[in-house]
């Protein structure tokens, strides 16, 4: 067995234990034991319920983030290859990324109501920011010798931003990725806390309120697992992209 | 002494033509003064160095000879073509090598080929070629991050060969390469200018190596920028690559430039 996986284990390990002692001095009553909580997951899992919360939670969840990733990254390389569009939206993000959301949450529903609309907005709130603002410094600092070297061996213009500055910047715009879409899923779930209690929120929110806190860690931690399954896919989507890059750069 | 300045007397007037003329060139950066009126003839089929303490613009006349860089004034002439813009008869060799880590030696070697729009099968068969030449064979599957420095900036060189520009543009392309790397890449040099008929332009700030592989040395001095003599060696060159170090014209000329630069060294 390889060490990396022996390794990883290990601390999954060690975390869950940490879980299932603390659950049981207990820490307090609404803190459930790692079995606990597992069991529970099991018993959503065989009912089926679930997968009817994902289904619902999922909708927001893969709008706001396909939005955000597109968008994100399209105004991204505007803003870093254009000074004028850095005018013009990089404050934008900026604002976004600091806005404190829940304060604005109240404001969306008055404009869109509380069906989809609102909470694929709140995904993007969550998620954008980070994607372009990533995506536009990542562009900003493609190192200026292999631009010079594309020029002197006659690139377009469109051939050194399609094969020089996306791939070059292709770290850091996953990277922003990776960030806006951890960020997304908790946009997602805090939509569904704040707006109208559906799906995984609706577990949480309805499991919470009876005193169920088996059901509702089980919930939270069905959402971190899936979150990281996601990350670990985009991590293996951009090796295979870009298979040189995960050493650095050349000249580092 | 004597030695050089028998060089200087017998010294040919240039015979060969030029294949790259530069004619009062000035460039200016805010209030910095980088080059000023700056003339020079550059031998078709030769190598000429720019030595010259740092900040004497060797590397802003280099990127304009390359067309990456646009001269206030004065004008560069290629082959009898007034350029403005990077060509396919230049090719530049970056002294930080510029290798795209994401892509294998071998489509590094091939990029300027694939910027060009030749085929894949043609320009793969090009730069396999031309890994060969500069002696990788077997690491056309590598990543620039696998290879030592020496052999990065041979990727480099390949790839500035495999467009079959007319004029060879490097800036200093040795000087993130190591010690023994360098000797042997000075070496290859020597062969290169005499195997390939290209005009080779080389900026450098080692005395020795620009001694060592130039047919022609033109010094550059600052504030401002001027060229402040041209060094033609004549004794040693068809001596053998071994002699070259030994030869007494070639240790004249070394001090003989280390004498005029020493003042200019902060």
């Amino acid at each position: 067995m390889n060490r990396s996986l022996l390794l990883k284990l290990l601390s999954a390990v060690i975390v869950f234990g940490a879980w299932e002692i603390a659950g049981r001095v207990p820490v307090s009553y609404a803190f459930p034991t790692f079995f606990e909580s597992m069991y529970a997951l099991g018993v959503m899992t065989f009912d089926g319920s679930i997968f009817t919360a994902y289904a619902e939670t999922l909708k927001p969840l893969v709008i706001g983030v396909a939005i955000s990733a597109f968008f994100g990254i399209t105004i991204g390389l505007w803003v870093g290859l254009s000074n004028r569009f850095e005018w013009l939206f990089s404050p934008i993000f900026v604002v976004m990324q600091a806005a404190p959301l829940a304060a604005l949450i109240p404001i969306l529903v008055m404009a869109y109501g509380i069906g989809l609309t609102s909470k694929v907005f709140v995904v993007c709130i969550m998620a954008m920011p980070v994607i372009v603002l990533n995506t536009a410094s990542a562009v900003r600092n493609t190192p200026a010798s292999i631009k010079d070297m594309g020029k002197s061996f006659l690139a377009s213009d469109r051939d050194i931003i399609l094969k020089i500055v996306i791939p070059a910047a292709s770290p850091v715009i996953f990277s922003g990725l990776r960030l806006g879409i951890s960020a997304g899923f908790i946009g997602a779930i805090l939509s569904e806390l704040k707006i109208t209690p559906t799906g995984v929120g609706d577990i949480i929110t309805y499991s919470r309120s009876i005193a169920d806190y088996p059901s509702m860690y089980a919930a939270i931690f069905s959402i971190i697992v899936l979150a990281v399954l996601f990350l670990n896919l985009l991590e293996r989507t951009e090796n295979y992209l870009f298979e040189g890059n995960n050493r650095g750069y050349v000249t580092d | 002494m004597s030695q050089t300045n028998d060089a200087f007397a017998k010294a040919v007037p240039l015979d060969a033509d030029s294949a790259v003329s530069v004619r009062n060139v000035s460039k200016n950066y805010g209030d910095v003064e980088a080059l000023k009126n700056l003339s020079l003839e550059f031998p078709r089929g030769q190598l000429t160095s720019l030595l010259g303490p740092s900040g004497c613009g060797k590397t802003t006349l280099l990127k304009i000879i390359a067309g990456l860089l646009k001269p206030d004034s004065g004008e560069v002439e290629i082959e009898g073509k007034i350029i403005s813009s990077p060509g396919p008869d230049r090719s530049f060799v970056f002294q930080d090598f510029a290798l795209l880590p994401w892509a294998s030696v071998l489509r590094n070697v091939a990029f300027g080929l694939e910027l060009r729009g030749v085929a894949k099968s043609e320009r793969e068969a090009i730069a396999e070629k031309y890994i060969k030449n500069v002696g990788l064979t077997g690491f056309e599957k590598a990543y620039p991050h696998e290879l030592s420095g020496g052999m990065r900036q041979r990727v480099g060189l390949a790839r500035a060969l495999a467009v079959d520009a007319q004029v060879l543009l490097l800036d200093e392309p040795f000087s993130a390469v190591d010690e023994q790397n360098r000797r042997k890449f000075q070496e290859d040099m020597l062969e290169l200018v005499r195997g390939e008929n290209k005009t080779f332009i080389f900026v450098t700030h080692s005395i020795e190596e620009a001694v060592y592989v130039s047919d022609q040395i033109a010094i550059l001095l600052p504030r401002p920028s001027r060229v402040s003599e041209i060094i033609r060696p004549t004794s040693f060159r068809g001596t053998g690559k071994e002699n070259i170090r030994r030869s007494p014209e070639y240790l004249d000329i070394v001090d003989e430039i280390w004498a005029s630069l020493r003042n200019y060294v902060e």
